[in-house]
């Protein structure tokens, strides 16, 4: 099996590490055991998180959230590759990321709840993370405007001699927008230090990955631009890791950008305002079965291996549970951003007509419209 | 000092900064080997090396998005968009990107990208090269809209634009590219992104104006004393977000009387948004009501182009009406 990119592959062409119902003996893509149970406790972290988040916004506590049940092996196995200081370009679908990468659980807790302690100040709605700590940049609702920030960041770090790599991803529906191809462009001319990951979910909300692209797969795209192009099982941990890695090395080798086909399943809603019945019935079902959900998958592979046990498993979803919980319900008793938050940030300075709008809402604050609050229903 | 055009000053600012700063660098289309189709990036690359000057490939958006890429990672990047009738496929990039990135990251990631593209009319341009989007920009929260009308003042904003941590639409008026001459200091020079300029001063009747405007005021304003005795306040604003608020408003309180010149359709063009500043805190002043001359409602046109741009002779008229008000 080799991982190397090609300009084109035939449909089957499938980078794959475990196969579904594998059995192995040995360490998959150079990995320890560590390696091994640090990427599956961070799988069932992300799984952990997403059913806490759903959990609150069907009991109202949130207005909204996104999830990423059965593509957990996607952020775990291109995150594990990840140098501290590389850069991630995500949509919504890879907060997860941030979890891998170790950002405190608080910090994704106040950002759902849209709080003070929320460090977009509760200014995006649910699944619009930031974090400059671990270069977690963030993202707009535009599908697609953030892959060729990508490739400006990636350029920069050249241009500085920083041996940084730049990741950005984007599912199969996001390849059909404006910046897939300025991204796809700019990456084939300038050759800077990144990875594009096209997470092909199958599904863009409704709209199956057959409707969205004339071509058999996602990746035959890079041949265009002159980025190599690989197809990966994304499903498979060890498969993304070893593919991620490869190109990670390409990338900081100088030898430019590589694009990365994550073939997997949204095995859940698009957000919490989708029904996905609607469009494909029970099909959700069997993605979620022993030999294709990411986690039951690596679980049978440690095994075999030798590295899991039922307690081990029962631990580490009790820890993970312990954990979010600790979090969200912290972030629950956070209080709301102030009135005057909403003026902050727009500009470095305030200008002078901000200052004024921004001293007649405070007058009001502690005038009329708080004194009256509630008499005037929306 | 040294004489300058407004073309050359812009030219002197890009290379002051490059060399005071090197994260500052600037691209776009044609704006290496070739310079620049109005050659404003000219000498860039010869001094800077492609690493810092150099053409990309024909996608506004792309140029922009990774302008901003670069903004975020700490770089200073002066992207040239060709002509600003062609800033719309980046569009998104600009209001939903640019505009927001500081906002929606509680201000972790500042973008200061400055965005330099010629507009307006005068160049026999027809359609798609003759627009002033300005209006789109300075409605949008986040931006600064810079607009010079003199060597000095391109020379001084586009410096301090640069230097600044917001992201500024820098717009250049290419009908006075060549066409206007002026002293520009040498070297390090900055004027301050806000307030406005009076161009001159004057008791009967304020004309707000920027960019290629001024000078057709100037003119119309020169004639009206001439011919009529009327004394014109001329205030080049120079900034159109943030607006020199207070310079408008004094100027209206004492002359009692204003006029706004723009090239842009008037409809919804920056002159409402200063009719309005008057009407909302200064309308007690008022000798006479507010009038705007703007270009027409209509996409810009080829032949007619010299009867869509406002004028000497428009402004001149304009003035004589406002004045007739009792």
């Amino acid at each position: 099996m080799s991982s190397k990119p090609a300009g084109s592959a035939p449909k089957d062409t499938l980078l794959r590490v475990m196969a579904e119902n594998a059995k192995p003996d040995q360490f998959p893509a150079g990995l320890t055991a560590e390696d091994i149970k640090r990427m599956y406790e961070g799988m069932i972290l992300i799984r952990a998180y997403d059913e806490r988040q759903k959990n609150l916004q069907r009991s109202g506590r949130i207005g909204f959230c996104v999830t990423s049940t059965g593509e957990e092996a996607v952020q775990v196995g291109t995150s594990h590759a990840l140098e501290a200081n590389d850069w991630v370009y995500p949509y919504y679908r890879q907060y997860g990321i941030m979890l891998y990468r170790g950002v405190p659980l608080n910090v994704l807790a106040n950002h759902l709840y849209g709080n003070e302690g929320d460090l977009a100040k509760g200014r995006q709605m649910p699944a619009h993370y930031t974090h400059r700590d671990t270069h977690f940049v963030s993202s707009s609702s535009v599908i697609g405007t953030h892959l060729i920030q990508a490739a400006g960041t990636a350029m920069a770090a050249k241009y500085k001699k920083d041996p940084s790599v730049t990741v950005t991803y984007i599912g199969d529906g996001g390849t059909s927008s404006n910046d897939f191809h300025s991204a796809m462009t700019f990456a084939g001319v300038f050759k800077p230090p990144m990875v594009l990951f096209i997470v092909n979910n199958q599904y863009a909300i409704s709209l199956p990955v057959a409707k969205q692209c004339g071509a058999e797969t996602l990746h035959s795209k890079g041949v265009g631009y002159g980025v190599p192009a690989i197809r990966v099982d994304g499903n498979d941990v060890f498969a993304v890791y070893q593919a991620s890695r490869e190109a990670y090395a390409r990338a900081r080798a100088g030898e430019g950008p590589t694009l990365i086909e994550l073939f997997t399943y949204r095995a859940g809603p698009h957000s919490s305002s989708d029904d996905p019945t609607r469009y494909r019935g029970n099909e959700a079902e069997s993605w979620l079965s022993e030999d294709k959900d990411p986690i039951a998958r690596a679980r049978r592979y440690m095994q075999s291996l030798g590295i899991w046990t039922e307690a081990y498993e029962n631990q580490v979803w009790e820890e993970a549970r312990t954990r979010i919980n600790l979090a969200t319900s912290e972030a629950e008793a956070t209080a709301e951003p102030s009135w005057d938050s909403l003026f902050e940030d727009v500009y470095a300075e305030l200008p002078p007509a901000l200052i004024r709008q921004r001293d007649e809402l405070i007058e009001k604050e502690s005038g009329f419209e708080r004194q009256h609050e509630g008499e005037f229903p929306l | 000092m040294a004489q300058m055009t407004l073309l050359q000053a812009i030219n002197d600012a890009l290379k002051t900064e490059m060399r005071r700063d090197d994260r500052v660098l600037v691209f776009g289309e044609d704006v290496g080997v070739n310079e620049g189709v109005f050659r404003a990036t000219e000498g860039l690359q010869k001094e800077f090396g492609e690493e810092r000057a150099f053409s990309t490939p024909l996608t506004e958006s792309g140029i922009i998005g990774a302008a901003i890429g670069m903004a975020v990672y700490g770089l200073k990047p002066v992207p040239e968009i060709q002509f600003s009738d062609f800033i719309y496929p980046a569009f998104d990039q600009i209001v939903s990107e640019l505009a927001k990135f500081r906002y929606r990251s509680g201000g972790e990631f500042p973008s200061p990208v400055v965005v330099r593209t010629p507009y307006g009319g005068g160049i026999r341009g027809g359609l798609y090269h003759s627009q002033s989007p300005e209006a789109y920009f300075a409605h949008t929260p986040g931006l600064k809209v810079v607009i010079p009308s003199t060597p000095e003042d391109a020379k001084g904003l586009l410096a301090s634009a640069i230097r600044g941590e917001d992201p500024v639409i820098f717009m250049e008026p290419k009908k006075i590219y060549r066409s206007v001459k002026g002293d520009v200091p040498a070297g390090d020079f900055t004027v301050p992104i806000g307030p406005a300029r009076v161009v001159q001063e004057g008791s009967d009747l304020s004309i707000f104006c920027y960019g290629a405007m001024v000078e057709p005021c100037k003119m119309a304003a020169e004639k009206a004393l001439e011919k009529e005795g009327i004394r014109c306040e001329i205030i080049d604003l120079r900034t159109l977000y943030p607006v020199d608020e207070e310079a408008i408003l004094n100027s209206v309180r004492k002359t009692g009387r204003a006029l706004i010149v723009y090239e842009a359709p008037k409809t919804c063009g920056y002159g409402a948004e200063v009719a309005a500043l008057i009407a909302e805190r200064a309308v007690e002043y008022l000798e006479a009501p507010v009038k705007r001359i703007g270009g027409f409602d209509t996409p810009f046109p080829y032949t007619l182009e010299k009867i869509y741009v406002p004028d000497a002779i428009r402004v001149f008229l304009g003035i004589k009406e406002v004045m007739a008000f009792e």
